[in-house]
């Protein structure tokens, strides 16, 4: 009895040994002919503000497009969950790789202000796109499109699907992300200077997590039952929305609106959940962010107003004040235009 | 029976002290985890590129600290047998409150003060839990966990405090003279010293091993055992409070959602430096060396280009190996062991009935 348990033990041994080996050499031999791949002085690093988002996935194709042509190196890293030390890790080893320039969408505008002044002592550049940092720690900011109008179209939106009159609710994205807050308050702005009759009785937080926005827009159709629209300034959030109210007795009656992407809003607005929504082509964006990137590591621009640059097809470009520059107005999508889209 | 008892006695007890010191230092499971991690290292800095470069070292120091931190407390939570999974929660809590505490115009300093009282006590909630009520530490602190991160949460709503004196996040990030050795090292290694002494040279140590190699018998020889775990419990509130103090101020945000599932990685480290889940076995070298193994692989790949998917794939790999290899090991240990006294307890007795003729 105790001999043969004897032998079964060192048997379950001499395989665990084994696996460990083997796991040990699969996992070194892999990285090692990763590893002497990158020589990176003038490559541009994406961090975008978490892996898996369609969002970025459109803003890391751009980008990778822009660097195909510029002929440079483009890499994309990021962590999985949007919180803001996390994003610092990354931003950390752009720095330690002494990446060319850096591409990246804040999580929160201070949170990670150290690890990018790090970076740009080691001589990175660094381009904020679509959420910014504070002014000090970044190059440039490549901004979607001017606050007021992406604020401004969603509004009009709204009201001219709900009549001019109602109670309205929004559904964002985290709490402490930088656009969202300032879209906000300038809807907030834009609503009570031009549109009297539209009052915004409640704005919820999906934290850009599909579950958490599906389960909040049950929340404020329940808790409001005079709701008329809702604003979701988020592409998760609005694919939520949507998804919750096709499926509910509220589709056709309350309408919906904000920035989505075509690809995920495509079958609610065919049927009928969604008559219209906004958003800025994320593909270019990426586009422009690189070739942004580009022109500040090879010292074209400083990044200060006035500073001009050539962004490919999309043509030439001016740094704005505060070194913000602007992509253009947001794209309205409705029945007649989605399908000319893909991203 | 007298007999029975006079020839099994002195296996048990000199045991360990049976191979010479070397022997005893360096065959061991913390020795195998600095081997470990020095391979590692010396990989990663052939193969992989700019790992060599001392700023590695700068971001890796900072990166871990709160890890390190937090592992220093579990580690002899871990070995009384108990586990606390609240610890990232209250990492989230020391924040807020900090947070909110400058933002009500609270002096720094008494601001840290007062948060770490509450993470404290917040601590010793988990250990009446635990000692005073018998209740099993695993589910007190999964329930914890979901309390203190609500109560952050809920305290600061889903905003940020980020209005912090540069000074003070300057002073968390500064690096000693000209080296890329964070200053934050030196109140660290302090810390780690300290934890060392207190479990491995002092009676108060001694009898964190014996409550959780046997909680009655250590209780028969005089061991408090639920002081013991009060105190360490209370030690893992405050300890983990100044993890979120220098969270706060290294990343200038005050927020509720700060180091979420951070204590999984704590776990992570402590076992894989080699302290056992079940108790009664473990030690701080290992453990440190644990921590410093799970944030230069993350290092190592970060900088090889690999996904945070992966990374994490790597780890989790990493630590169910690791676990498997303790079990294994102390199987074929206790195995061997057996084998071997039965062999010596054979020797002496026929010597021992010779003598009788």
């Amino acid at each position: 009895m105790t001999s043969k348990f004897r032998r079964a033990g060192s048997a379950v041994a001499i395989v665990a040994a084994l696996g460990l080996a083997l796991s040990a050499c699969g996992g070194g031999s892999g990285s090692g002919s990763d590893g002497e791949g990158g020589g990176d002085t003038s490559s541009i690093t994406f961090i975008p503000k978490n892996l898996g988002n369609p969002y970025f996935d459109a803003s890391d194709a751009g980008g990778k497009k822009a660097a195909e042509e510029i002929g440079t190196e483009w890499k994309q890293v990021g962590p999985t969950e949007s919180t803001p030390d996390s994003q610092v890790s990354f931003i950390n080893t752009a720095t330690q790789q002494r990446a060319g320039a850096l591409v990246v969408s804040a999580n929160d505008p201070t949170a990670i202000g150290d690890a990018l002044e790090e970076a740009r002592n080691a001589g990175t550049k660094v381009v904020t796109m679509d959420s910014d940092t504070e002014p000090q720690f970044r190059d440039v900011f490549v901004s979607q499109a001017d606050a007021a109008g992406i604020a401004k179209s969603q509004v009009d939106l709204i009201a001219e699907q709900i009549g001019d009159k109602g109670e309205i609710a929004i559904l964002s994205a985290a709490a402490n992300a930088t656009n969202q807050n300032e879209w906000i308050k300038l809807m907030e702005e834009e609503l009570a200077a031009n549109h009297p009759d539209i009052k915004l009785v409640d704005t919820v937080y999906g934290n850009d997590d599909d579950q958490t926005s599906f389960d909040k827009t049950a929340g404020l159709l329940q808790s409001h039952p005079n709701l008329k629209g809702i604003i979701s300034p988020t592409t998760v959030g609005i694919a939520a929305a949507a998804r919750y109210l096709s499926d509910s007795q509220y589709k056709g009656k309350v309408s919906l609106t904000g920035l989505g992407t075509p690809n995920q809003m495509r079958e609610y607005v065919k049927d009928g959940t969604v008559k219209a929504f906004a958003l800025w082509d994320p593909e270019q964006l990426g586009y422009l962010s690189a070739f942004a990137a580009d022109a500040l590591a090879s010292g074209d621009i400083e990044g200060k107003e006035g500073d001009t640059f050539e962004a490919g097809e999309l043509g030439e470009y001016t740094v704005g004040a505060d070194g913000v520059i602007v992509l253009g107005e947001p794209t309205v999508f409705d029945e007649s235009n989605i399908d000319d889209f893909d991203f | 029976m007298s007999a029975l008892l006079s020839e099994k006695a002195p296996a048990r007890t000199y045991a360990a002290h049976a191979k010479p010191w070397w022997q005893r230092t360096l065959m061991t499971r913390d020795a195998a985890i600095v081997a470990l991690l020095v391979v590692v290292w010396t990989y990663a800095s052939i193969a992989i590129l700019n790992f060599s470069d001392p700023i590695t070292v700068y971001f890796l120091v900072l990166d871990i600290t709160p890890i390190l931190l937090i592992a220093l407390p579990m580690t002899l939570i871990i070995i009384t047998g108990e586990i606390d999974l609240s610890v990232a929660s209250v990492v989230g809590l020391s924040s807020v409150l900090f947070g909110v505490l400058h933002r009500e115009g609270v002096p720094m300093v008494a601001a840290m003060v007062l948060a770490l009282l509450a993470c404290a006590v917040a601590g010793a909630f988990n250990g009446v839990l635990v000692t005073r009520y018998g209740l099993p530490s695993l589910a007190v602190t999964i329930g914890t966990m979901a309390l203190f991160r609500g109560i952050a949460v809920g305290a600061l709503g889903t905003t940020a405090i980020t209005d912090w004196p540069d000074s003070w996040g300057d002073a968390v990030q500064a690096r000693i003279g000209d080296t890329q050795i964070p200053l934050m090292t030196i109140p660290l290694v302090a810390l780690i010293v300290v934890f060392a002494v207190i479990l491995h040279f002092t009676p108060f140590g001694r009898g964190i091993f014996a409550a959780g190699l046997s909680k009655d018998a250590a209780r028969f020889s005089g061991v408090n055992v639920d002081r013991t775990k009060l105190i360490l419990f209370t030690l893992s509130g405050l300890v983990s409070g100044l993890a979120g103090i220098y969270f706060t101020l290294r990343y200038g945000s005050a927020r509720g959602d700060n180091a979420t599932g951070l204590e999984l990685q704590v776990i992570a480290a402590v076992l894989l430096g080699g302290v056992s889940i079940f108790g009664g076995r473990g030690a701080i070298p290992g453990v440190i060396a644990g921590v410093v193994l799970i944030g230069t692989i993350g290092s190592a790949l970060r900088l090889d280009g690999l996904s945070a998917n992966l990374i994490q794939i790597i780890t989790g790999v990493l630590l169910i190996a690791a676990v498997i290899a303790a079990s294994v090991l102390g199987w074929t240990g206790r195995i061997v062991g057996t084998y071997r006294r039965q062999l010596s307890s054979d020797e002496p007795s026929s010597k021992n009935s010779k003598k009788s003729e």
